[in-house]
């Protein structure tokens, strides 16, 4: 057992669920106890979606427990098989189900006799896989099924697109600010000259995935997930992969180079060298941003990071090479993507740390008190605790994380925001200075305004006025005194608050 | 107690029962308001990461205030028993007693606990006696319970264990010679209020179960009345009455001014009391509500059902003028909500208005179809649902805050009808926003 607080990654089927709702037409049943479906809720508030997720739940309950589901899962499959008509239904066991060792590929199996849908059980442990690793592992099962399928009805399309093409694989719901990445990288690779053949898995349907093999490589955007799809597909015909974020003017220009590497051994040559220039010194500001002399404040200052790999990794290499400030520590809570993580940040931070363990975090922020730090709300809440600003870079975040507004973080509108964001978690230059030329802000006490001083609060009536929320409690201190006033009570106490209450007045 | 005159008027109100499938809250989420009402307990979920994770982002910000609750989160080997789940809860309750103290340690059994059969029962008397603190097990499980259930399951351990220890007993003393004890975890100034209503007839409440910190608790002796204040309470009821042989008195729930009025007159009756000037009390805060009143007259409502407080807020909402389509309700009581029920039909036939269908158990799916069809002006139901129902013109409220505000009580039926017109208002305002958008492109 262990004692936990807070964790970075969620369970397994929360990753098989972000894949199966991301596909359109794929519906995903959960094999889970009532409660379980939490995910709904997740995906409906923080991307505020507008249609239902596709995730049912076949209940396990004190029934199931005792005499297995016996028909009950093959009845929710072939019932939603009728009512949603998707091209698939994903059959996802849970922590508990996986407990009860019910025969569930005999339920998939049997299902899928009688249902127009195509029938899944995902593939994975739960005790031993995350989110991220269940995602990629989900993602990998269903390109792979339907690649095999294709290959058997002889409709997988071997031929290579004409002029080069690209599939984006990873992205899915509930991707960090992951709907404005897929357009920045579109942008991109249009202007590139390189078509985009698929986007995988968010907003396609499985139809697609057999024309993967037209495509002239693959993007991984996010180390965390896709990574085995393109391995996959690398090894069954044999197409390149990227796997370096293309987040920061550095790996931006990175990354748009593999690709010139991969089309010229495809036998296209092409020189960007030019494209990267021109975005670099014009189109994106944060290069000459850093020059600027508004910059320099930022010198020396020092930082920690934390998060997924992609962003913790791809935040220190901009901290350190884009903007001259000192990275103390950087980390990942992807203990499974350690060794990656390593060698990408080995060069550009003091010291790296690997854990999902929160409090560490904490302790390591409180013995360094860097000028800011670069994490996931938990570090803004550590942040908040110590008086030390945040920038957030990577989930698990909240629904302020899910913006409106374009908010890339990759290619070079990307490097334009995250230049703001670093910018804005540090005091602002003049600012301190002045600070330490005078010693702090006016830290005198603001005193509340009251009508008079005449009126007394008792203790217990003081007491509960502090359990009131402090944006409204000035409203109502206000209220119950004139309250007291007009009722020429001189001290004020909780029954008089009751009374105040009772009349209407708060 | 009810009257044979009630359970015949129970009958006459239309049942169902559908397939269960429906989103709700896991009832470990009491954790988030029970730690906060007993102020020096601290909540040990026993689940696995699953657990961790609901909790996490249903509990939002509450996660990051130093909480006194945690997951003992299962790993392998605890589920292929390579763990000695003694030592390992041994081990995790010493951190806990060491770092925060508390006054009584409550373990959330899970349905991995359920699966696997860990003997929590068994191991927490052992522990408690070498640890020296009380250990108070509750199955709030979701094999079992929906979402407000787990408090019952708490509150009804409580019930069980409550001074019937040696050491639980050192330092309480019989306070108040009154024997009322009220039941239900409510905010402590729902507390204040709803035991000043029943002094205003000379009635004292002996304590309340649960009290702000544990060492508070009440004294239960046998032949002591006891009353709950929340519709979702049927198991603390039955653990009362059987184990400790209370009297329980079967009151409609005080939430809205009716529901509060009737709450006082019950327990006036049974203590002998009479109920004097209180229809002028509700008739005022009738009164003061005129403003959502007026709003609310004629609308009609749907409650999908998750939090097992529908039976009560839609008699309110039916008292308020508004019509309901449908209660949908996890799990129904029909003995313990008797009087709730009963008064529900008096509700209805009072204003004129149909009897609702009450569903149990319903399937959230055909919900969404019946409520296509039925267009109801607003839908009370899950955040799973809500933004889809939005985006489709149907106006909804979050159900989970009706749990999280006062509700109870004359003072706080303004609140709950704030919630209620709020999206009613906005879909004003939005009209309004609409039409202006519509005359400056025309």
């Amino acid at each position: 057992m262990k004692l936990a607080y807070w964790m970075y990654a969620g369970p397994a089927h929360i990753g098989t669920l972000r894949i199966a709702s991301s596909f359109s037409k794929v519906h995903a049943i959960m094999h889970a106890p009532l409660g379980d479906d939490y995910y709904n809720v997740m995906r409906s508030m923080l991307e505020r979606k507008r249609d239902f997720t596709p995730v049912t739940a076949s209940v396990v309950d004190r029934h199931v427990l005792a005499r297995g589901s016996q028909e009950k899962v093959i009845q929710n499959i072939t019932r939603k098989d009728k009512e949603e008509k998707p091209d698939l239904v994903i059959l996802t066991p849970t922590c508990t189900s996986s407990i009860l060792q019910e025969d569930l590929q005999n339920f998939v199996n049997r299902a899928s006799q009688d249902t127009k849908a195509d029938i899944l059980l995902a593939d994975v442990n739960h005790y031993r896989v995350n989110e991220f690793q269940a995602a990629d592992r989900t993602l990998e099962q269903v390109i792979k099924f339907y690649i095999e399928k294709a290959e058997k009805n002889k409709v997988l399309s071997s031929q290579k697109t004409e002029y080069p093409s690209v599939n984006i694989i990873g992205p899915c719901n509930l991707t960090f600010h992951g709907q404005h990445d897929v357009a920045e990288l579109k942008h991109l690779l249009t202007d590139l000259g390189i078509t985009v053949n698929t986007i995988l898995p968010e907003g396609s349907s499985v139809d697609v995935i057999k024309d993967l093999p037209k495509a002239w490589f693959n993007v991984v955007p996010y180390r965390e997930v896709g990574l085995l799809t393109a391995e996959y597909l690398q090894k069954a015909f044999n197409m390149p992969f990227i796997d370096t974020p293309p987040i920061g003017v550095l790996e931006t220009a990175n990354f748009i180079r593999q690709i010139q590497k991969i089309l010229s051994e495809q036998g296209v040559l092409k020189d960007f060298e030019e494209y990267i220039d021109i975005q670099t010194r014009f189109i994106s500001q944060s290069a000459w941003f850093s020059r600027s002399i508004d910059c320099q404040n930022l010198l020396g200052k020092t930082a920690v990071v934390f998060g997924d790999a992609t962003h913790a990794s791809a935040l220190t290499k901009i901290l350190s090479e884009e903007m001259g400030i000192k990275v103390l520590v950087s980390g990942t809570y992807c203990k499974h993507q350690q060794d990656w993580f390593r060698t990408q940040v080995a060069d550009h931070c003091q010291e790296v740390l690997i854990t999902d363990d929160h409090t560490l975090v904490a302790d390591m922020i409180a013995r360094l008190e860097p000028s800011a730090i670069f994490g996931t709300q938990m570090e803004r809440h550590i942040g908040k605790r110590l008086n030390i600003p945040c920038g957030v870079i990577s989930a698990p975040v909240h629904i302020q994380n899910f913006p409106l507004s374009y908010r890339p973080f990759m290619g070079y509108e990307g490097s334009n925001q995250i230049a703001d964001l670093i910018y804005n978690s540090f005091t602002l230059g003049m600012e301190d200075h002045l600070l330490e030329i005078f010693g702090g802000h006016d830290t005198k006490d603001i005193e509340t305004t009251t009508l008079s001083n005449e009126i007394d609060w008792d203790s217990a009536a003081s007491n509960e006025l502090k359990r009131i929320p402090g944006f409204v409690r000035g409203k109502i201190k206000r209220n119950v005194e004139k309250f007291a006033k007009t009722n020429n009570l001189n001290t004020i106490t909780l029954d008089v608050m009751l009374a105040c209450k009772e009349d209407g007045n708060v | 107690m009810q009257t044979k005159q009630e359970i015949s008027n129970v009958n006459s109100i239309k049942f169902e029962c559908e397939t269960g499938n429906y989103h709700t809250f896991c009832p470990i989420s009491c954790v988030a308001w029970l730690y906060q009402k007993i102020e020096d307990s601290f909540f040990l979920v026993i689940g696995t990461k699953t657990c961790g994770y609901f909790l996490q982002n249903a509990l939002g910000v509450m996660i990051f205030a130093e909480p006194r609750y945690a997951m003992a989160e299962l790993e392998e080997a605890d589920i292929s028993a390579h763990l000695n789940d003694y030592m390992e809860l041994k081990r995790l309750c010493s951190i806990i007693k060491k770092d925060r103290n508390p006054s009584v340690i409550f373990w959330i059994g899970t349905c991995t606990t359920e699966i696997i059969k860990m003997d929590l029962e068994g191991i927490a008397p052992k522990l408690e006696a070498e640890l020296g603190i009380p250990i108070i097990v509750a199955r709030a499980n979701g094999l079992d319970y929906a979402f407000t259930q787990g408090e019952d399951t708490v509150l009804a351990a409580l019930a069980q264990s409550f001074g019937l220890k040696t050491f639980n007993q050192e330092g309480i003393k019989e306070t108040s010679s009154s024997n009322l004890i009220l039941f239900g975890s409510v905010p402590n100034s729902v507390v204040y209020e709803l035991t000043k209503e029943l002094e205003a007839f000379d009635i004292n409440v002996k304590g309340w179960l649960p009290a702000k910190r544990y060492t508070e608790f009440p004294i239960l002796n046998e032949k002591d009345f006891v009353c709950g204040v929340n519709p979702y309470l049927s198991r603390t009821a039955t653990t009362l009455m059987r184990r400790r042989k209370c009297q329980l008195i079967g009151a409609p729930f005080p939430i809205g001014p009716d529901g509060t009025r009737a709450w006082i007159e019950k327990i006036c009756s049974v203590f002998n009391k009479s109920p004097y000037g209180l229809e002028e009390k509700e008739n005022k805060v009738w009164k003061n509500l005129q403003n959502y009143t007026d709003l609310l007259k004629g609308k009609s409502i749907f409650f999908m059902g998750d939090n097992l407080l529908e039976i009560s807020l839609a008699r309110f909402l039916i008292r308020c003028g508004m019509v309901v389509f449908e209660i949908g309700i996890p799990y129904l009581d029909k003995r313990y909500q008797g009087a709730e029920l009963s008064l529900l039909e008096k509700t209805c036939e009072k204003m004129g208005v149909f009897l609702p269908i009450i569903v149990e158990k319903p399937d959230n799916y055909n919900q969404v179809d019946r409520i296509k069809d039925l267009e109801p002006d607003l839908v009370i139901t899950g955040m799973a649902h809500a933004n889809p129902l939005e985006a489709r013109g149907i106006n909804t409220k979050w159900s989970v805050e009706f749990t999280f505000s006062q509700i109870h009580g004359f003072t706080n039926a303004k609140n709950i009808l704030e919630l209620i017109t709020k999206p009613l208002q906005r879909q004003q305002t939005n009209n309004v926003f609409v039409s202006n958008l519509v005359n400056a492109t025309s």
